[in-house]
């Protein structure tokens, strides 16, 4: 059956198909991941104003920005990691384009988060998610909804004597996904894709390991996910074409079923 | 005694601003040998080297032999203030508005009468301490000062207008983050500062200061990024017309080199944080700091940039650091020009390694923040320019006046 794009976009207009926006402000408040300070960090968002209907530009305003691939609402690619660094088409720029488009599940693990932020995604809870709402099938973005883009940026960041304190998933779960599940790639409303104790896992930040290690995809910093269904979402989620890039700030939409309740 | 200063009350806000004025501030290339001395608060004079006169004013030939060999020296200060007179009124704008206004004239104990600015304690007849000061053309100038300190001798309206003495003014220390701008914070207070602003970025970071901060008086923290140029500009927005000095504490020391370092992302952090950040404060903060240089008893004083003495020479060690520092002093020169009609002063104040985490494998001697905070409050209670502060930073000045040549050399030794 032939696939009528035009009533799909007329859907869209007429506010049967969602576009809910799941990504975050670019600003130079917003946090970017902390790394220990003899590393090399990424850039903040900065903006400098090249002419505002003044002087410097009489009719027009216009600014230069400067970020990191990795700032803000962002998307990784398998080249971010070392174990997707001799990949075919592994970064932002090679990947096979029709991958920026793909159905999503939206794990919720709020209640859980709002009282534990070192709360850590495992098999079991993914499995009596799977027992409530079907098994994931292959090509998903499996997405964590924690509420976390909610959170004053202190809480954010969760920043403590011993490191970042967020949520994110097991070594175990992640391997799951990718083995088990054929997920298309791993989002999550905080910093990275990972545990903010990651660093401590077996093997060290294993949605990094284990995602880009086998050609699957990171999301981070979205914002949003609690107004997703479990399922039956399709996220659009195309970055930048940087030559070689690891990775890019991106418009990150939701394609939703039905009209706004 | 000086009748002590009285807190300003605070200022009626339909009341008109007075725009900043300046002493005549013409100089000839020779009489500059005294500008550069009163920049670093020596006393100087110049003495031939071939009959041993002291001489003043500056000359180019010796009075007494003609000779054309006249270097400044440090000289004794000391001399006797033998007559006084108070001008009543005066053709000169800067003037006019401060009188009555006393001078006398101070016979040297090294030979010399000096025509000076006199401090309230000095006396007819009595011993004074003559001193260069910069006034606030950046010229400078004499001044007699009681033979021995009196009390709230530096509360002197003459001694004020040439200093920038951090009594009742309010500060911004532009970073609170790190030891030095916490150092800062408490020499500023415990010097009498009526508010010490202080800056801090990404309140989402935690950091161990911060209790140390919010316990010294009269300190208000204030969001500020001088990465983030709106930041900068909203605080602009926000303080800047009750800003009267500001100490750039914001860093980002990284040791390695030009060549021995890999790629550019640390060197784009350091001009950023350092050399931009520094444009960002002078361009938000400037313009109303130069406004305001006549503003009553806390007008606009001063702005304090806090510079590697390896701006003056690079250190390989740290040699893409020095080149960011060496970029900083040169702002700073520009800066001095841009303020100067506003009586502003920039001082720098030149220091080598802290002793801060960034420059821990380095050996003593290292400079404690505490010590450069307090460098920079006498610094200004002074009113200098130029300042070195530590054994390091000493160290480089004099051989960098012998021979610059070997001092790059040596500095990879």
């Amino acid at each position: 059956m032939p696939v009528d794009l035009l009533s799909f976009a007329r859907a869209v207009s007429d506010g049967e198909v969602r576009v809910i926006d799941l990504t975050q402000t670019l600003s130079q408040e917003f946090p970017t991941i902390v790394l220990p300070p003899e590393l090399g960090q990424c850039a903040r968002f900065r903006i400098e104003e090249v002419s505002r209907y003044d002087e410097r530009g009489p009719a027009w305003y216009w600014n230069n920005i400067s970020l990191g691939e990795h700032t803000g609402t962002h998307f990784d690619a398998p080249i971010h990691w070392i174990s997707g660094k001799d990949l075919p088409n592994n970064a932002v720029d090679t990947i096979d384009v029709a991958k920026f488009i793909a159905p999503a599940v939206v794990i919720d693990c709020s209640k859980e988060c709002a009282a534990n932020p070192d709360f850590a995604l495992t098999i079991p809870f993914v499995e009596q998610w799977e027992a409530r709402y079907g098994k994931i099938e292959p090509g998903h973005w499996a997405l964590l909804r924690t509420d976390w883009s909610k959170r004053n940026y202190p809480d954010y960041a969760g920043l403590r004597d011993d490191g970042a304190h967020t949520p994110g998933p097991e070594p175990a779960v992640v391997k799951w996904f990718v083995e088990q599940r054929d997920v298309h790639g791993f989002g999550t409303e905080t910093i990275g894709t990972d545990f903010g104790q990651g660093h401590h896992f077996n093997p060290p930040y294993p949605a990094h390991f284990y995602m880009h290690g086998k050609g699957r995809f990171g999301l981070q910093c979205l914002t949003n996910l609690d107004l997703l269904p479990p399922k039956g979402t399709v996220i659009v989620a195309a970055p930048l074409k940087i030559k070689q890039g690891s990775g890019s700030p991106l418009r990150v939409l939701a394609l939703v079923d039905g009209p706004r309740k | 005694m000086t009748t002590p200063l009285v807190r300003p009350k605070r200022k009626n806000p339909l009341k008109r601003t007075r725009l900043p004025l300046g002493p005549q501030g013409v100089r000839s290339r020779t009489a500059h040998g005294l500008t550069a001395a009163a920049a670093e608060g020596r006393f100087v004079l110049q003495v031939c080297l071939d009959c041993n006169t002291v001489i003043y004013p500056p000359r180019d030939a010796c009075p007494s032999c003609l000779s054309a060999r006249l270097p400044f020296r440090d000289v004794d200060r000391s001399g006797t203030l033998v007559a006084e007179t108070t001008v009543q009124t005066s053709t000169d704008p800067y003037f006019r508005e401060r009188t009555p206004w006393r001078v006398g004239t101070v016979k040297l104990d090294v030979g010399p009468v000096v025509v000076a600015h006199l401090h309230g304690d000095a006396v007819e007849g009595g011993r004074v301490r003559l001193d260069f000061k910069l006034d606030r053309s950046g010229s400078a100038v004499a001044i007699a000062l009681p033979e021995k300190d009196t009390e709230n001798m530096a509360d002197d309206p003459h001694l004020r207008e040439m200093t920038c003495d951090p009594k009742f003014r309010r500060v911004l220390i532009t970073d609170g983050r790190n030891a030095v701008g916490q150092a800062m914070a408490k020499a500023f207070s415990d010097a009498g500062a009526a508010i010490v602003f202080v800056g801090l970025a990404d309140g989402w970071k935690p950091f161990p200061g911060l209790d140390v901060i919010r316990k010294i008086e009269r300190v208000e923290i204030v969001p500020l990024d001088v990465t983030d140029t709106e930041s900068v500009t909203e605080q602009a927005e926000q303080n800047g017309a009750r800003i009267d000095i500001i100490v750039n504490t914001a860093e980002h020391v990284r040791a390695g080199g030009v060549v021995d370092r890999h790629g550019l992302t640390v060197a784009r952090e350091e001009m950023d944080i350092r050399y931009l950040g520094l444009m960002r404060l002078a361009q938000a903060f400037g313009p109303v700091l130069r406004s305001r240089g006549a503003d009553g008893v806390n007008s606009a004083a001063a702005f304090v940039n806090l510079l590697s003495v390896h701006a003056l020479m690079n250190w390989p060690a740290y040699g893409s650091h020095s080149a960011t520092e060496a970029a900083c002093l040169s702002a700073a020169q520009c800066m001095r020009a841009e303020l100067r009609p506003g009586g502003v002063k920039v001082l720098n104040m030149f220091f080598g390694p802290l002793e801060t985490e960034w420059f821990q494998t380095v050996p003593p001697p290292k400079v404690m923040p505490a010590v450069l905070a307090n460098a920079v409050i006498r610094a200004l209670k002074q009113g200098v320019e130029d300042a070195f502060v530590g054994d390091v930073a000493e160290d480089i000045r004099q051989r960098l006046a012998v021979n610059p040549k070997a001092l790059e050399r040596e500095m990879t030794s």
